[in-house]
């Protein structure tokens, strides 16, 4: 009896881990994109809080929770042409107008909430999508095939990406670029036109990732990400730029945060120490951090605006 | 000489128009609000300059802005480019409180400067951490910053939530994760009877001063500057760059560990409160600071004028959410886009000064020449 109760817990916490680590996985992967082509963009939290206001506010309007993906898509693809225009056309410091893009995200977010929406008010979240088959298997199937459709189409997104990036020539030329644009434009590929993509579909991505945030939770509220968009940054250096490695780097996020949330459920670990808890994640990034960059190597390219002749 | 004006003039006018740009566009959105940008504008510097109080007020609220800008100033000048000041707010304040707690009957004379002290301590040891992992293990300061305020702030929430919290919090069962009200020898002493201006202002503007002759009046600032402005030839003149970029990251910090320290001893409630985000305590001051310094063109003794445009643009927020019922969280958007406008404004900046580069001869216009080369 105990020990069947003791599979439902793990069954429950890894089935709730992944649909955790689906925020992160979009955010990281459109991260990973932009910068495999060498662009950095740390305004991630503020577009995923557009895309999460848009969406949750075209849901309430629409009750119609794909019409608040597509919104939300498409908020995200809008900032990333802004986004492109400053660090591709003006070439601003990429360190630092990413952090405006945040603020703007974080004002705007609340402005139009406050404005137009006032006293939260909760929307009906999507209903779990059970893979035929699959989803009765005894086990596995609860923690992996009976999930909504964001969580599919965001794992979906990873050998998706990584077919792109290492098997299609486009691929080949954001890796080209993002390594050495001089070389890449001597050879004819359009070092603009690629970063552009890049970054465009990135933000489109981080824009789906803040519309899957808030529809997951039903809710908007001021600063609905809390972070999450900057740990999903660094979750693209935990995952050494690669689409598989940013899964495993989600996932581990993901866990982490579902076995807190159990722990805290249980009384396992006391209230107050749940803020310590909270502290794991950022604490195992930075160790991440310590170990990859001695290992791997990021994009040469990467926050280096291009200027052809320079 | 009279190149040199002009240019310094671009420097500046350029940046301001970027400014100017943002604002416009925020005065589209007041309209979009249904408020008159005019009046709203109006308002808002009305309320944050037009009397004693209100530029009280704006003062006080430039305080952390002044002090994480100087120290954004000296980070980005070594070129650390991190944003850390959040969470090295944070953790000066938790010091400078700890401080307070623990000496509640030390005089004020002594414990004013023990919790100043403490504050800058506690934001220089958090930034040092960062500046550490990036000199010895090329860790990113960027990320490394960005999980660092994500841990202080969580660290914040554990204190307060537990040993720091007011006891009368839990006799009432309230439970609102703040300390009891600290000490009154280490309020910061008020300068004008009946308003806000307390101690906090004038310290600000000593350090402002003492960054702006570390930089251009030491050897420290002289080797911080050369590390930022050539690594390689810093390393090649027996410049330490690792232990340079580590104090760059430790004085950034220990600016914004006072800010944090300021906040709650020159605070109204006398206490450190959390609302469970960084923002709550913080008032992003740890972000908006970078707009003041990227403004003042990372000048210390600019950004005086610059923390006070945007001091009194967060009290103008707030009188005309009442006036007009826009919400507040309009300025963090108009900051947001001023950050966007100022960062691109450097592209218009340095081609301006390449059309005229030919007719200068300075030392500074090679320097314009070689980042346009990079």
């Amino acid at each position: 009896m105990s020990d069947s109760f003791a599979v439902m817990i793990v069954v429950a916490t890894i089935a709730s881990g992944i649909r955790l680590a689906t925020p992160f996985l979009l955010a990281s992967l459109g991260e990973a994109l932009g910068q495999r082509s060498g662009v950095l963009n740390l305004g991630v939290d503020g577009v995923m809080l557009l895309g999460a206001f848009s969406a949750y506010y075209t849901v309430l309007q629409t009750n119609n929770l794909y019409y608040g993906l597509l919104v939300g898509i498409v908020v995200g693809l809008a900032s990333g042409i802004f986004y492109g225009f400053i660090t591709l056309n003006l070439q601003a410091e990429q360190g630092v107008s990413g952090i405006g893009i945040y603020l703007f995200g974080l004002g705007m977010s609340d402005l139009l909430f406050q404005k137009f929406v006032g006293t939260p008010r909760p929307i009906l979240p999507f209903m779990p999508l059970d893979i035929p088959v699959l989803s009765g298997l005894p086990i596995v199937g609860e923690m992996l095939f009976q999930h909504s459709i964001i969580v599919y189409i965001a794992f979906g997104l990873v050998p998706l990406m990584s077919f792109v990036l290492y098997r299609t020539t486009y691929g080949l030329n954001i890796r080209a670029i993002g390594e050495n644009p001089e070389a890449a434009d001597s050879l004819g590929v359009s070092v603009m036109a690629t970063r552009y993509s890049a970054i465009i579909v990135g933000n489109g991505l981080a824009g789906l990732a803040g519309a899957a945030l808030a529809i997951e939770l039903g809710i908007f509220q001021q600063n609905l990400t809390n972070a999450m968009g900057f740990i999903a940054i660094a979750l693209v250096y935990f995952g050494a730029w690669s689409p598989k490695g940013v899964m495993i780097g989600s996932l581990v996020f993901g866990m982490v945060q579902s076995i807190v949330l159990q722990c805290k459920t249980f009384g396992v670990i006391p209230r107050s120490a749940s803020d310590l808890a909270a502290m794991a994640p950022a604490i195992i990034t930075i160790l991440a951090l310590v170990i990859v960059a001695k290992r791997f190597k990021q994009p040469s390219a990467l926050t280096k605006p291009y200027v052809r002749g320079g | 000489m009279k190149t040199t004006k002009t240019k310094s003039f671009i420097g500046f006018l350029i940046p301001l128009g970027a400014v100017l740009l943002a604002l416009a566009i925020g005065a589209v959105m007041l309209l979009s609000l249904g408020a008159n940008p005019i009046s709203g504008y109006a308002t808002m510097f009305g309320a944050a300059f037009g009397s004693v109080e209100g530029f009280s007020e704006t003062a006080v609220k430039s305080i952390p802005l002044l002090l994480v800008g100087v120290g954004i100033c000296i980070a980005f000048r070594a070129n650390v480019i991190n944003i850390g000041g959040e969470g090295q707010m944070v953790m000066g304040a938790l010091l400078s409180t700890s401080v307070a707690l623990i000496f509640p009957s030390v005089p004020s004379l002594l414990l004013i400067p023990m919790v100043l002290l403490a504050g800058a301590i506690g934001g220089a040891f958090w930034g040092s951490i960062a500046g550490a992992l990036k000199a010895y293990f090329n860790v990113s300061e960027i990320l490394s910053t960005i999980m660092l305020n994500i841990v202080a702030v969580q660290f914040m929430n554990f204190l307060l939530r537990g040993v720091m919290i007011d006891p009368g919090e839990l006799t009432r069962g309230t439970g609102i994760p703040q300390t009891m009200r600290l000490t009154e020898n280490a309020d910061l002493p008020i300068l004008l009877e009946g308003m806000r201006m307390h101690l906090g202002v004038p310290i600000a503007l000593f350090v402002a001063f003492g960054a702006y002759i570390l930089l251009w009046r030491t050897a420290m600032g002289f080797r911080l500057r050369s590390v930022g402005y050539n690594p390689h030839a810093s390393r090649y003149a027996g410049i330490s760059v690792p232990r340079n970029v580590t104090a760059a990251l430790a004085f950034r910090g220990a600016m914004a560990g006072i800010a944090g320290a300021i906040l709650v001893f020159g605070s109204e409630s006398h206490r450190m409160v959390t609302d469970g985000g960084s923002t709550g305590f913080t008032g992003s001051a740890g972000f908006n600071g970078i707009v003041v310094a990227l403004l003042a063109g990372l000048h210390p003794l600019w950004s005086i004028p610059s923390a006070l445009l945007f001091g009194g643009m967060l009290v103008g927020a707030n009188a005309l959410q009442r006036a007009a019922q826009v919400p507040s969280a309009l300025i963090i958007a108009l900051n947001g886009l001023i950050v966007v406008f100022v960062v691109s404004s450097e592209y218009f900046k340095q081609r301006s000064l390449q059309v005229g580069r030919v007719a200068l001869s300075d030392d500074e216009s090679t320097e314009t020449q070689g980042k346009n080369n990079e």
